[in-house]
């Protein structure tokens, strides 16, 4: 683990919990898809926690974030509540999203969230007039568009990047190269060096260990900092790995990827449970504090759980409604 | 009063929402110092500087995207698209961001944003300049389609557009730029889903859109000429679209032709024709007729390219012979 700087025991209990209770989230999440209690499909994040928590736990409330078709970590990491999202995975119409974006549209606005997004890459432009509007406001706010290595192959990310480069705006890439775009090597799609790209326009590049959360939060408070004060873009490659297959359904996928790879990683590079033994290697938390962390978060899961499975389902009137916004008088 | 130009009356409404609302901001390809190769914008970069008059490099689905999200976050941008054409290159950021946004995300998203761009052949552009594509945007729920056919219309839309909480986009007529109309000195706003009756008639009505309202009207001249009265409507918005004002004319005239340079098939034509077949049926005395651009991609040669759009003397020839109650053939 990289040393730690500012940070109190009350920060580092905070980003354990909340690693873990992306974990604990997805964990639920797959029962209620296994379980065909889940409509749709779903893309895990279990495996990158440390990249949404270390990054998200560097931002303000107020600061953007855009997310992808993996977007649960994200969504958790800058704030939102079980309840509202496992409703919304279920269609119900306590969901953040009324029931109506899902698993794959998750938004959470009043954090700070715009919204998952269901078409790769597709959220950079939108992570990018975030970041546009906050410097023509003034409003200090700083935007995260996350996004995988697979939506470096989009267009569009090298035209916004251009743009906010052009422009000197408060926007941070975060390429979460989790080394396979949907059923394929990163190495097989992109050529060259995933920085270079960024790099190319201009823009400050990092690459971070996406499984050090303390690393990736260190990297991120002073990348947001100095966007705030007006020195972004910035790009960084953060590398990590994607427990499930690309989505709930992919189990089958030793053609792709082998049983032997995905067993070292989760053994050896699991950001939560490195990070908790380092908590108590450093005398921060007994392993008994952090597995009554991890009980309470459980709790909190299968509350919610239960919670979602027994809400109502949207008013069929619900359908019509919010295809246009109603203009004020 | 006092006559201006439709590229004036754009340029007016802009300026006067800007004044009025410092949260709009402008984004497009050549807008500033340029103002555009219309030269619509002109002066807007010398009144409200380069930080609201933007321009950007050529990466239409960028400056879209980044306009997407900035309508999220508090602003309310307008983006200029040069060309009509070019709505290709933007319509994920428009259709699958913009559109979808507020409905995905329950309510909680807006997305207040103007697209402007132009439609309208016959400018010797050939395939890639000259198309007519509204009919594309109109058929994804969550867009507001606007098609102003004067100056005075483009002002008024403009305004509403630009005030209105959701994503419009509004195609202006390119041909149309410089001619003149009367515009009032003082603000007025055009509302959305009002459809303006331009003539009143007792025997045919004549639905059309942006450029082929000035078609409708001389179509219209002829006819009077003939002993035949016609009465134009111009829905000014598609989406949404004034039902009720082109039911009650069709319910009183008993025939209709739906006239728009879009292509034909698969078109606003159709969709205006249906409508009035399923609402109006038993009041009409004639098969509802459609006479949209030609279903080819518009050819260079002006010999050629004058055959794919709609005149008054075609217009004016399917009138006489629904008024007539002869068959056609619109194949």
């Amino acid at each position: 683990m990289s040393s730690a700087q500012k940070l109190n025991s009350e920060d580092y209990l905070r980003i354990y919990r909340q690693m873990f209770r992306i974990r604990t989230f997805e964990d639920n999440a797959n029962q209620l898809y296994l379980s065909a209690k889940m409509p749709g499909l779903t893309h895990m994040y279990s495996g990158q926690e440390a990249v949404a928590v270390g990054i998200c736990e560097a931002l303000e409330d107020s600061d953007k974030i855009t997310s992808t078709h993996r977007g649960h970590g994200h969504c958790v990491a800058k704030g939102a509540e079980f309840k509202a999202m496992f409703c919304e995975l279920l269609g119900k119409a306590d969901g953040y999203c009324r029931g109506k974006g899902g698993s794959m549209h998750i938004a959470d606005q009043a954090h700070g969230n715009l919204g998952a997004n269901a078409i790769v890459g597709g959220s950079a432009g939108i992570a990018t007039g975030a970041a546009l509007s906050a410097k023509r406001l003034g409003t200090k706010d700083v935007t995260v568009c996350f996004f995988g290595d697979g939506a470096l192959g989009q267009g569009l990310l090298y035209e916004v990047m251009n743009m906010a480069a052009l422009w000197k705006l408060p926007v941070i890439y975060a390429c979460e190269n989790n080394l396979y775009g949907e059923y394929t090597k990163v190495e097989e799609m992109a050529a060259g060096a995933l920085t270079a790209r960024a790099a190319a326009f201009g823009i400050e590049t990092h690459v971070v260990d996406g499984q050090d959360v303390l690393a990736v939060n260190q990297l991120a408070r002073e990348l947001v900092a100095r966007a705030r004060r007006g020195e972004g873009p910035f790009f960084i490659q953060l590398d990590t790995y994607r427990y499930h297959g690309h989505h709930v359904g992919d189990i089958n996928r030793e053609y792709y990827r082998s049983k032997a790879e995905e067993t070292l990683w989760k053994t050896e590079r699991d950001p939560i449970t490195n990070f908790g033994s380092w908590l108590t290697v450093e005398k921060i938390a007994t392993e008994d504090e952090l597995k009554a962390i991890d009980r309470s978060v459980r709790a909190e899961a299968e509350a919610a759980v239960a919670y979602a499975l027994a809400a109502p389902y949207p008013d069929a009137a619900e359908v019509r409604m919010h295809v246009y916004a109603e203009n004020a008088a | 009063m006092r006559e201006i130009t439709l590229s004036k009356a754009v340029n007016e409404a802009i300026a006067e929402e800007m004044r009025r609302d410092p949260t709009i901001f402008l984004l497009g390809e050549d807008v500033a110092e340029a103002g555009t190769p219309f030269k619509v914008l002109s002066g807007l970069v010398e009144e409200f500087g380069r930080e609201r008059i933007i321009d950007t490099p050529i990466s239409e689905p960028g400056f879209m995207g980044i306009a997407v999200g900035a309508a999220m976050t508090g602003s309310r941008p307008i983006v200029d698209l040069m060309f009509g054409d070019f709505i290709f290159l933007v319509m994920d950021q428009l259709c699958n961001q913009a559109a979808k946004a507020h409905y995905m995300s329950g309510g909680k998203l807006k997305v207040p944003l103007v697209l402007r761009t132009n439609l309208g052949a016959t400018r010797r552009s050939a395939a890639q300049h000259s198309q007519s594509l509204h009919a594309l945007v109109a058929h994804i729920p969550g867009l507001k389609i606007a098609l102003p056919s004067s100056a005075y219309e483009a002002k008024g839309l403009m305004k509403t557009a630009i005030r209105d909480d959701n994503p419009v986009v509004i195609f202006e007529d390119k041909l149309m730029y410089n001619d003149k109309a009367p515009v009032p000195e003082e603000e007025y706003l055009i509302p959305f889903g009002v459809a303006n009756i331009l003539r009143k008639g007792s025997d045919i009505t004549l639905i059309a859109t942006s450029s082929m309202v000035q078609v409708a009207q001389k179509a219209a001249e002829i006819l009077a000429a003939e002993g035949i009265s016609a009465e134009v409507i111009d829905p000014r918005t598609i989406v949404p679209l004034d039902e009720e004002t082109i039911l009650s004319s069709v319910r009183k005239t008993g025939r209709a032709i739906v006239i728009d340079e879009g292509h034909q098939s698969y078109g606003i034509t159709g969709e205006i024709a249906s409508r009035i077949n399923e609402k109006a049926f038993y009041y009409l005395d004639a098969p509802v007729q459609r006479i949209g651009a030609m279903d080819v991609p518009v050819p260079f040669s002006p010999v050629l390219e004058d055959l794919t759009v709609p005149t008054p003397q075609i217009v004016a020839e399917r009138a006489r012979l629904s008024v007539k109650g002869e068959l056609f053939d619109a194949a």
